[in-house]
């Protein structure tokens, strides 16, 4: 087992999910991260912090999420967690058209804030709901080429998409790595720079009690066709 | 060892002289403290906060500890009392990309976003306002926030923005007295009392036909008036409503509601908040040594100013840095933070927390996290470098991992398993319940609640009666230092010297001699017990 991984590059990205309040946003990384969904999701006070752990393409990346609270007065806390930040998942409710109208608040604010470069993806969320539906597939969709995000719908509760963007997600970031390997943008820090981070107290670098006996993500190495 | 020994020769003392109350050392008493000693609710008055008003808001504390700690002391922070001491400050660096977005925070937004559908709401459905239904007419104990230009901001029952009239009855009744130079305080209108604190842009009022005495509910809305600080920093609060009078500040606070419902609930069963102390929980001293110390071998970081660990409400362990108290005030905001927050059960959280007496400017970081499964163990870690998470997070294992090795996680949870302690085992027959305050340590102690106390109804008596003592006792124009009263089903003793303050509650037929005689007892047992239920020793990084 250690062989093949000592071989492979291990590079670790920092996700920002970012969305107005009630979107689901805790809801799509439970769902990614837990494998499950929770009726009673209450709302996140400041930031919680997850991560998730793959094989892709040769390397091994792990994902730092950033499940960031939608409410109000979190919203200047927010710089904190995507000035660094690798890929923004931007969720909006298709539901809502004002929590996509928010979207744009939030691109406009990265723009400005964010000098790195920065992999974008928009999620529709709850797109069970299709009965209520007030933001339509191809306005999100025109909406995020105009951006060059991703563009996914996604369900937390019928587990539709999520698993699908944050591969695409983080293949995208193995291509921004392999383009700016050395760009020292904080774009993706090679393990050497990930130990530096810790180095202050110890050599665990790696928590210790969640290492790779979580579940291969399903879609490990599977889809790397597209 | 030595307080034990000083406890018995107390104890024969006292026997010998029955009948007298004994001024004996406060139990619980100690000299190294962890809390602030508080005795907030004496210095709780009209004319106190007036003053108070007049004095600056305790603020630059995290300023100073970010800038002794950091090397580099950046020139580009060096002014203090410049804009915004709020988030910002917290970092010690790379502020101008967090004052851009806070501006976009704290600059109120475009018109549109006015929540105007409510205000339309509320005009339209004007007749049926909450104020007439006799349901909330019936609640025992409102709380209103309102601003100064008396736009609804929360009500405990019902929705603020169906209250609309009412609130605006409340600022007018505020300010006509005001415009007389004058400032209105309270009324009573039969069982009715109203009372009113008016702060910073802020108007809070407290209507209740329960046993609270005034200064009571003015003590709960100084709390409630906290958690507002403790949410938008005192800074940002004044700055929003300098800009904009009228600014509809729900805005800012969404979410936070449950804050001040927690809150007010906690208020009306948990006698801490009332004393201004702090429960702990019963530990040995040396488990509660051996936490102490895990925290401070594995969390001594330079930006870290106060770890602690909670459980349901009680304190298992506070390490501090060493200029640096926390104030009961400010940890029940803690302690109300996570007791309403489930969020923090998914996940590692990191979240801006405002401690109004710490520094009521700013806002510092906190780590929460849960130790164990079963989320009752909550580790909280307090730093003032927002950038620190992944390195509290790794003192977090640590901790953890420590505390696994040497058993102490289980005897927390043995701890919680036991329930506190029940009367009995005072071994006092006709004692039923008791509050005893260390005033020294700000902490307190009292037995479960057992029969008779055990149905919600007596539960509220019981604190009914516990607020009456404290009322009496404390009354500003006439501070008593003992009260036995004799009421219809129980007696009341009030007990209050330099060291502590006891309440306790008889059976309705005890005598005053033996009524005295049981509380020396008690007050024997808590000394031989004070290691167990009080942390004494301050431990600091």
């Amino acid at each position: 087992m250690t062989s093949p991984e000592e071989n492979m590059k291990s590079i670790e990205a920092k996700v920002v999910v970012l969305g107005s309040q009630g979107v689901g946003k805790t809801s799509v990384v439970i769902r990614y991260v837990g494998g499950m969904f929770s009726k009673a999701v209450s709302p996140t006070i400041g930031a919680s912090f997850f991560t998730y752990k793959m094989t892709l393409d040769g390397y091994r990346v792990k994902l730092q999420v950033w499940d960031t609270a939608g409410q109000e007065r979190f919203r200047s806390m927010a710089p904190m967690y995507y000035r660094k930040a690798n890929a923004a998942m931007l969720v909006y409710d298709i539901t809502s058209l004002e929590s996509f109208y928010d979207i744009k608040d939030w691109v406009k604010e990265l723009r400005k804030n964010v000098d790195t470069p920065i992999a974008m993806c928009l999620l529709g969320n709850k797109s069970d709901l299709d009965s209520g539906r007030k933001v339509s597939t191809a306005e999100a969709a025109e909406y995020a080429a105009s951006i060059e995000a991703l563009f996914f719908e996604t369900s937390a509760l019928k587990n539709l998409g999520i698993e699908d963007a944050f591969l695409q997600v983080s293949k995208q970031l193995l291509k921004m790595y392999e383009t700016y390997p050395n760009s020292g943008m904080g774009l993706l820090s090679s393990p050497q720079e990930s130990t530096d981070i810790f180095s202050h107290t110890t050599q665990n670098v790696k928590l210790p009690s969640r290492t790779d006996s979580e579940k291969p993500p399903s879609q490990g190495g599977s889809n790397c066709g597209c | 060892m030595a307080a034990h020994g000083e406890a018995d020769q107390l104890g024969t003392t006292s026997d010998s002289d029955q009948g007298e109350l004994n001024e004996t050392d406060a139990p619980g008493k100690s000299e190294d403290a962890i809390l602030f000693a508080s005795d907030d609710f004496d210095n709780l008055t009209y004319e106190g906060l007036a003053e108070e008003a007049q004095k600056p808001v305790q603020k630059g504390t995290i300023h100073a500890i970010v800038r002794q700690s950091s090397n580099d002391v950046d020139s580009r922070s060096n002014t203090p009392n410049n804009i915004d001491h709020d988030s910002s400050e917290v970092s010690a660096g790379e502020e101008s990309v967090e004052e851009t977005a806070e501006q976009a925070q704290i600059t109120p937004r475009a018109d549109n976003t006015e929540v105007p559908d409510t205000v339309d709401a509320s005009r339209i459905e004007i007749e049926e306002e909450d104020a007439y239904n006799p349901e909330w007419k019936n609640q025992k104990k409102h709380v209103f926030i309102l601003s100064a230009s008396g736009k609804p901001i929360y009500s405990r029952h019902g929705k603020e923005d169906k209250l609309v009239t009412i609130m605006g009855v409340m600022q007018a009744l505020v300010s006509f007295v005001q415009d007389a130079k004058d400032q209105l305080r309270s009324i009573v209108a039969g069982q009715h009392k109203f009372v009113f604190l008016v702060r910073d842009h802020l108007i809070l009022v407290g209507v209740t036909r329960g046993m609270d005495s005034t200064q009571q509910m003015l003590l709960q809305l100084m709390y409630v008036y906290n958690q507002v600080i403790s949410v938008l920093t005192h800074s940002s609060l004044n700055k929003i409503f300098k800009q904009r009078r009228n600014y509809d500040l729900r805005r800012l606070l969404t979410g936070a509601e449950k804050f001040f419902d927690n809150l007010l609930n906690l208020m009306d069963t948990e006698p801490g908040l009332l004393l201004t102390a702090v429960r702990c929980l019963p530990l040995d001293s040396s488990v509660r040594e051996i936490i102490a110390q895990s925290i401070v071998q594995n969390a001594k970081l330079k930006d870290l100013v106060f770890a602690l660990i909670i459980v349901k409400n009680q304190l298992v362990t506070l390490v501090r840095m060493k200029k640096y108290y926390l104030h009961p005030m400010d940890l029940h905001l803690i302690i109300n933070l996570v007791n309403a927050s489930e969020s923090f059960k998914d996940a590692e959280s990191w979240t801006p927390i405002c401690l109004p007496k710490f520094d009521a400017s700013g806002f510092v970081q906190a780590h929460v996290s849960y130790l164990d499964n079963d989320c009752e163990v909550c580790l909280l870690l307090l730093s003032v470098d927002r950038d620190s998470f992944f390195i509290l997070s790794e003192a977090k294992d640590k901790i953890k991992a420590r505390l696994i090795r040497y058993n102490a996680l289980q005897a927390i949870n043995a701890s919680i398993k036991r329930t506190s302690y029940s009367t009995q085992q005072c071994g006092i027959p006709d004692l039923r319940h008791f509050l005893y305050k260390a005033r020294s340590t700000a902490q307190y102690t009292s037995p479960e609640l057992e029969a008779p106390y055990t149905e919600p109804a007596e539960q509220e008596r019981l604190f009914g009666m516990y607020l009456y003592l404290h009322h009496r006792i404390h009354t500003s124009g006439r501070p008593l230092k003992i009260l036995f009263h004799v009421g219809e089903y129980e007696t009341l003793l009030g007990w209050v010297t330099q060291g502590f303050e006891l309440y306790a509650v008889f059976g309705p037929l005890i005598t005053k001699t033996s009524a005295i005689h049981a509380v020396n007892k008690l007050l024997r047992w808590i000394k031989r017990e004070e290691d167990r239920l009080f942390i004494l020793n301050s431990v600091t990084f």
